[in-house]
């Protein structure tokens, strides 16, 4: 690449550092080459092409805020002590001097009153964990709703959905080990709920907690979890997903000279060194912005963990919230048989925790499934142009945010001055009738976005110039798309119900009735042409009528 | 019919996949580049490199910002904007500190991403893609491998081996067993008694301060939280007893007793529950004196204690077990005994006894 400065002797100057740094270079190079082969990687990924969009920005925000968080949490450990002996508080934070607590909270607060940049290192630690996890279902979602999960990418959606739970489980683990009233309390919610477990519950909880809620083993038992388990497998799943999205190339958006055999974007190196490089700053820059700024978990508010105090308003952080939705909502259903104890109220919200992340995971499958569509795809989906999925999508989102919502009721209760009663009910209710609902509306919106575009297609943008003739006829004047902004449009494939029989069940055929009995017809060459010739012939008499000059006459009167 | 768009066929059923009429539209390639300012002007290629060099600039001021303040804006010692040791001295490190480090950081980025989107190349470019699947050749090349190696251990041959193979295998996992159950105790009955039943005859104390409590200072729809008077930090696990121990004390008016047999185990309207809620263990520390209803914060289980604290809404079942309490020479409330059954959430066999 040359490099052009307007100045010639400066371009000497420069000319002379470049090659001194390019033979160093050389010489770098040549000894990892022999070594290592670098000369192989560097010539497969240097000028490896990766397409451009913004939305493809948020699986790169939940990795580099995964890297502030091993950097944070790096340095808490170095303060943080992972022990529930007793101890009796004498340090700066008067309110509690003289409070016995477990060591874990007295170095947490150690490292926020005392150590050096601690307080700033343990609210990155936290900002940067929340933010990882809004990246992550941002991420998850973006993937869903363009379809980038198709073959062949559906096993890297469940790499990337493990790494979601892993991340709950990080979190989870990560703010119960300052030992504090709320954490506290959100172990004793899942004590309560393993021990709902039929038969094994009581067994777990006291293997888990190494005997009687809340024991002495608990909170360095997650320290192990959360700074070597879960990390381990977070930073191994990382690396499978990022070696498959290189080994897939990256899927693109449709335009105009991209195909399902190319990819069409800018080199690593020197634009994505520079962009994707830059961009780890970026968050960095803004997580610490945040965390100098805005205070988050101040435990000391909260006090030490004691079995007896709580208080309300007792949220866990926004990832674990629909967990504890499913908890308050649904009614106090308990059977006994034999003698022995069926907590429906804890076993009914796991059940249906668990069938919310199934469906999630294996959508690819029962997608792929009802297509038969065994192509590889690398072209994305725009979401209207997959009605059925992006209703399927919106409806799991608003399932998600009733129970969300629902596990803040008591906040929402007090800011609004309902009853917390009426407010359980209306979301009892909603969490039928939303998804539902959401779903069809969802549906219905896409169809309409897609008629609207199939009309665009067909006729062009619409200028808001009417022409009246001569018959009273009013004609509206259309600015024809070009063919790169018309390719859009037209470019997706469709799909129809199948009927059973000849190797189709009757399941399916329901199924692909299900997805694809409301469709708009996609556009077809024939029909473009007789748009054009229709367009053609009435543009030839509206120039007639106007003298090709579409301005109103108080247009023609200024200019 | 039933082909896929490409021409192929789906390797097994049929697909749902529309054919194109008319065979769809070509597409129009790439369709011409724009020239960005700085790809023309010189002048505008400067102003974004002086942009650049500028921000870089920022990040080093930042750095430096961090640095010092780092020890010159510290929680407990040197601090030049507020007094040593104090909570406004913790915030003002916080916030230099922090800004020092996010403009450090913040700005080296800004000019990465400004120096790529203004002065390097912005022509797309296009690379092809192959099929993920390994040609037929070398999917040959590995069958034959597999089948090879397999053929080589003589699998097919040698049932007994397999046989042998397969049952170690599924043996092993129950070893994990052993050391699993290492990890804690047996629940035995432990979850069915708490330090009241271990110890008959305890006063009933104020929580934290460990003061007994007198029939005569609970004052009508007061509410007192209660642990056992012998339960202390001395106490070995003492955080399980209290755990399970914890308690709660109303006063109700006898007159609006829906409950006989709770009011019988209480004195004078003055009756003892469980503060531990039934659904998942929360303590159920909220009482409304007006409509006699105690609340569990976490998951909004409300239950009357004029009717032996029946659950009347929320996720839980069971009502709050009561303490049977009764008033000793000196006037001080006791507990002769355990909670009329064990306290807490839910769990399998609750209702054995042990």
């Amino acid at each position: 690449m040359t490099t052009t400065t307007p100045s010639s002797r400066k371009q000497a100057s420069d000319g002379e550092g470049t090659s001194r740094a390019y033979k160093l270079g050389a010489i770098g190079g040549d000894w990892l080459d022999q070594r290592v082969s670098g000369g192989g990687l560097v010539k497969e990924f240097a000028r490896k092409i990766f397409p451009d969009h913004w939305s493809f920005m948020f699986g790169e925000v939940a990795l580099y805020s995964f890297v502030i968080l091993l950097i944070s949490g790096t340095f808490l450990t170095m303060f943080f002590d992972p022990s529930m002996e007793e101890v009796v508080y004498s340090g700066p934070y008067e309110a509690l001097q003289g409070a016995t607590m477990s060591r874990a909270f007295e170095s947490t607060l150690e490292i926020s009153f005392e150590v050096k940049g601690g307080l700033l290192f343990r609210q990155m630690h936290h900002w940067a964990c929340l933010v990882f996890m809004v990246a992550i279902f941002v991420h998850m979602f973006r993937v869903f709703f363009t379809g980038a999960f198709r073959k062949p990418r559906e096993l890297n959606w469940l790499v990337g959905f493990t790494l979601m739970i892993l991340g709950m489980v990080a979190g989870f683990s990560g703010y119960s080990l300052p030992d504090d009233v709320l954490s506290g309390n959100g172990l004793r919610v899942i004590d309560g709920l393993m021990k709902a477990i039929p038969i094994v519950g009581t067994y777990l909880s006291m293997l888990l907690f190494g005997g009687e809620f809340p024991g002495t083993a608990i909170i360095p038992r997650l320290f192990t979890i959360h700074i070597l388990l879960v990390p381990a497998m977070i930073l191994g799943l990382i690396v499978i997903h990022l070696v498959m999205v290189v080994w897939h190339k990256h899927t693109q958006y449709p335009g105009p000279g991209r195909t399902e055999r190319n990819v069409v974007g800018f080199p690593v190196l020197p634009v994505y060194a520079a962009k994707a490089g830059g961009f780890f700053f970026l968050v960095f820059g803004i997580i610490t912005l945040i965390s100098a700024t805005t205070a988050i978990n101040a435990v000391w508010v909260y006090g030490p963990y004691d079995p007896s105090p709580v208080s309300a308003g007792s949220q866990p952080d926004w990832y674990m919230l629909w967990t504890d939705g499913g908890l308050r909502l649904i009614p106090g259903w308990e059977f006994t048989i034999f003698g022995y104890v069926i907590s429906l109220n804890m076993l009914i919200p796991m059940a249906i925790y668990g069938a919310l992340l199934a469906v999630l995971a294996l959508y690819p499958f029962i997608e792929a499934w009802v297509t038969g569509d065994d192509r590889e795809h690398h072209v994305l989906d725009l979401p209207y142009n997959a009605p059925v999925r992006t209703a399927f999508g919106v409806s799991w989102i608003m399932t998600y945010l009733i129970l969300a919502l629902a596990a803040t009721n008591d906040l929402i209760a007090i800011a609004l001055h309902l009853s917390i009663n009426d407010l359980t009910w209306a979301f009892r209710i909603g969490i039928f009738v939303v998804p539902v609902l959401s779903f069809y509306i969802t549906k219905r919106l896409c169809l309409s976005i897609q008629r609207q575009k199939r009309n665009l297609a067909l006729h062009g943008k619409e200028t808001s110039r009417v022409v009246r003739t001569e018959t009273g006829d009013m004609l509206e004047v259309h600015a024809p798309l070009s063919d790169y902004e018309r390719w859009v449009l037209v470019q997706h494939d469709d799909y129809r119900p199948l009927s059973a029989g000849k190797g189709v069940s009757s399941l399916r055929a329901k199924a692909t009735s299900f997805f694809f009995k409301d469709r708009i017809e996609p556009i077809t060459p024939a029909e473009l042409r007789e748009a054009i010739a229709h367009a053609e012939h009435e543009k030839h008499e509206l120039d007639e009528l106007t003298g090709g000059d579409y301005r109103t006459p108080a247009e023609k009167a200024v200019h | 019919m039933n082909t896929n768009l490409d021409g192929t066929s789906p390797a097994r059923g049929v697909s749902a996949i529309a054919p194109k009429e008319g065979g769809g539209f070509p597409n129009p390639g790439l369709p011409p580049h724009t020239h960005r300012q700085a790809d023309d002007s010189v002048p505008a290629q400067k102003r974004a490199e002086r942009l650049v060099a500028a921000m870089f600039l920022l990040s080093i001021l930042g750095t430096v910002v961090f640095i010092g303040a780092y020890f010159l804006v510290t929680p407990t010692g040197t601090n030049i904007f507020a007094e040593e040791g104090t909570p406004r001295a913790l915030w003002w490190s916080n916030l230099v500190t922090g800004l020092g480090f996010a403009a450090a950081v913040f700005f080296i980025g800004a000019a990465a991403v400004h120096w790529a989107k203004t002065l390097m190349p912005d022509e797309e470019m296009v690379e092809e893609r192959h099929d993920i699947r390994s040609s037929d050749e070398t999917r040959e090349t590995a069958a034959t491998m597999i089948t090879d190696g397999l053929a080589e251990s003589g699998i097919a041959r040698r049932p007994v081996i397999v046989t042998g193979m397969v049952a170690a295998f599924a043996a092993l996992p129950i070893a994990v067993l052993a050391p699993l159950s290492t990890l804690g105790p047996l629940p035995g009955n432990k979850l069915h008694h708490t330090f009241w039943g271990h110890n008959p005859g305890q006063r009933l104390a104020r929580d934290h301060d460990g003061t007994p409590i007198k029939l005569s200072d609970v004052a009508m729809n007061s509410i007192f939280h209660v642990m056992p008077e012998g339960l202390t930090h001395e106490t070995p696990h003492h955080l399980e007893e209290r755990a399970k121990a914890a308690a709660v004390i109303v006063r109700i008016d006898p007159k609006l007793a829906q409950n006989e047999d709770s009011m019988n185990m209480g004195v004078d309207g003055v009756l003892a529950f469980s503060k531990i809620c039934t659904h998942v263990g929360c303590p159920v520390a909220l009482y409304e004196q007006q409509t006699h209803h105690m609340l569990c914060p976490c998951h909004q289980s409300t239950f009357d204690v004029t009717d032996g604290a029946k659950v009347i809404f929320g996720p839980a079942h069971r009502p709050l077990p009561q303490l049977p309490i009764e008033v000793d020479d000196e006037g001080y409330l006791v507990a002769p005994g355990d909670f009329t059954e064990p306290i807490g959430p839910s769990f399998w066999n609750i209702h054995k006894d042990k």
